[in-house]
């Protein structure tokens, strides 16, 4: 006698297959992780950070790290010129950062998604109207036209932030444009429309969650460069003003030593910059190839 | 062909008005300030401010203010730097040559080394080198450039005193400008520690300018031979018992040049943003830094000016990449 089991393959859940996908890229995973971190330091800074940004000890000016030929254990990544922690200052900074990266990316991806559904849907005057926009934007280098928009609306964090969203925000209009025009061809699309769906909800129901997994890469990407571009704007000044914590802003103010060998007043902030730059760029490339297996990168 | 010419330059018609368009717009707000301002300045009155707005044309319909702005354009009129007095368009032509010297460079360098390190890449895929190349060249990618320049003096200039700090030429040198590239000029001049000295003095900003796109060079390179290598023509050509060698350098790099020519052209716009932190760091009188100098004075005529003319290079440039394209992939010429 043999007994016959049933067995129906499971279909697997989306989100556990995504999962394992991205946890076999061990270099986004890692970037995840160093993310979690820096998101950990931003939202605990009060009470992770040994000191508070501003505090200046004044016996301790340019003191290098106690593991570098310093005396002082309560400055591990050393003091600046007048005598404020490095590493507390870096933790601070991560909060800004995160926040930069979190409005730019709110705002462009925002006002570019919507941009680029009603192009896409219109694919008329006001898709060639919305569409000529962008190129005049994209033929602005980014830094350069962030440079003159802050320029014109002067130096602050918050115009800095502006300026970005609005260099990048090419990138999602014609990016959601392209997704969307490409699923509009589909069947399911025509059998919601023929069903008397609304122009709103073939939009914003039908059609964008289907456009979502490219966005949610090019939004990841984005954090990289909106920190990347502040940075950039608060090394030339233009950007967040000291004695704020922001890591270009740190790196302008540390510039004048670097002749004077303090190697550690401008390393750290950089290397801030640099790792979590990279860590969401590679998050970026592991959420690509989990998400979007069209857009793999061989 | 020259239809393919014609209807890319049709395009390019609106960008063009619209980056004017978008310069005219940055300028007026800026004006309006400057007249703004004067207004809290002692003894001035109601008539003198009104005449100073006159005199901008900031008093007539706003559509007449952008078609005479237009016209000056066109004429190459981009008006006069507050500071120097000085038309613009001079100021701009005279220092250009700095900054295309500086970009051709770095870009050799990021493509002397970004297109042999993707093609390793790809043909050693999955090894220990391609992991190495393409962490190293993720890592470019991610790097803020102006640190990279600091660290790089710190190594280099500072405690290895190999190369100079700033400027394009020692100042035991002075070469008369002819045509504004100091390689050139120097090796017209017959003083070969001149040309030494220039090139001492452009590998620093190169090779930090040219970091990101040896990197997105690299990455192309690597994904696009990848992508050809494993085309049926490939196997083919391996079948037919051609070498290695050449199934690789005339097969497969020649159809996988294509992207990357492509993506070689779009850094351009990256370059020339780029040189803007890197001449700032440097002091390497180029465009980039003039800009950043003149917006610090408030020179709004040159800030708009120079926007205009950096923003119209990389059009142009941009132009000249599609017409390559279109001459090396004739698919894309008969499509339009």
């Amino acid at each position: 006698m043999s007994t016959v089991t049933e067995t129906t393959p499971a279909h697997p859940a989306p989100l556990a297959s995504f999962w394992r996908d991205f946890s076999r890229n061990r270099g986004a995973l890692a970037g995840l992780i160093f993310i979690l971190v820096v998101v950990f330091c931003a939202v605990f800074a009060p009470i992770v950070a040994p000191h508070a940004a501003d505090t200046q000890y004044r016996d301790n000016f340019l003191t290098p790290p106690p593991w570098a030929g310093g005396n002082d254990w309560r400055f591990f990544l050393g003091t600046d010129d007048v005598g404020r922690d490095i590493l507390s200052r870096i933790m601070w900074g991560a909060q800004l950062s995160l926040f930069i990266g979190v409005i730019v990316v709110t705002l462009s991806l925002g006002i570019g998604v919507l941009l680029g559904l009603v192009a896409g849907f219109s694919r008329g005057l006001l898709d060639q109207f919305i569409m000529r926009l962008m190129d005049v934007l994209m033929a602005i280098p980014s830094l350069l036209l962030a440079v003159a928009i802050v320029a014109v609306l002067g130096p602050s964090l918050t115009n800095a932030m502006i300026a970005i969203a609005i260099v990048v925000l090419p990138h999602y209009v014609r990016l959601t444009r392209a997704t969307v025009i490409g699923e509009l061809a589909k069947d399911y699309v025509t059998a919601s429309r023929i069903a008397g769906a609304g122009i709103w909800r073939m939009m914003m129901i039908v059609v964008l969650p289907n456009c979502l997994a490219p966005l949610i890469v090019q939004a990841t990407l984005g954090f990289s460069s909106a920190i990347l571009d502040a940075a950039a704007l608060g090394f030339l000044g233009l950007g967040a003003q000291p004695p704020t914590p922001e890591w270009g802003t740190m790196l302008a103010d540390a510039k004048k030593f670097v002749q004077s060998g303090h190697w550690w007043v401008v390393t750290f902030p950089g290397l801030a910059i640099l790792l979590t730059v990279l860590a969401f760029n590679l998050l970026g490339d592991g959420l690509r190839d989990a998400l979007d297996p069209k857009l793999k990168v061989r | 062909m020259l239809r393919f010419l014609a209807s890319r330059l049709i395009v390019l018609v609106p960008t063009m008005l619209g980056v004017i368009l978008l310069a005219f717009f940055l300028v007026r707000q800026l004006h309006g300030d400057a007249v703004e301002a004067r207004s809290g300045e002692r003894g001035i009155t109601e008539e003198q401010l009104a005449e100073r707005r006159h005199a901008l044309g900031l008093d007539r319909p706003l559509h007449e203010q952008f078609l005479s702005y237009l016209g000056d354009v066109v004429q190459g009129d981009l008006g006069k730097s507050y500071v120097t007095q000085r038309p613009v368009l001079d100021e701009f032509a005279e220092l250009f040559p700095a900054t295309i010297e500086l970009s051709v460079v770095a870009m050799i360098f990021a493509i002397v080394i970004g297109l042999p390190a993707g093609i390793l890449a790809a043909l050693t895929r999955g090894s220990f080198l391609d992991h190495g190349v393409m962490g190293a060249a993720l890592t470019g990618y991610s790097m803020p450039i102006f640190w990279w320049a600091i660290l790089l003096i710190v190594l280099f200039s500072n405690t290895l005193g190999l190369t100079p700090v700033s400027g394009r030429l020692d100042i035991l040198y002075y070469i008369e400008p002819t045509t504004g590239f100091m390689l050139i000029d120097t090796l017209l001049s017959d003083d070969d520690g001149a040309f030494w000295s220039a090139l001492h003095h452009l590998i620093l900003p190169s090779i930090v300018l040219g970091t990101i796109p040896l990197a997105v060079i690299a990455r192309m390179t690597r994904s696009a031979m990848l992508e050809v290598l494993g085309e049926d023509y490939i196997r083919t050509a391996r079948a037919k018992g051609l070498s290695p060698r050449r199934v690789i350098w005339v097969h497969a790099l020649r159809n996988a040049l294509i992207p990357v020519v492509t993506v070689i052209g779009l850094q351009t716009g990256t370059l020339l943003a780029g040189a803007v932190l890197t001449e700032t760091i440097f002091s390497w009188p180029g465009v980039g830094k003039w800009l950043i100098d003149a917006i610090g004075r408030r020179d709004f005529p040159a800030v708009q000016g120079g926007i205009l003319l950096i923003a119209m290079t990389i059009i142009a440039v941009n132009l000249v990449v599609d017409l390559l394209y279109g001459l090396i992939n004739p698919r894309i010429r008969l499509q339009k």
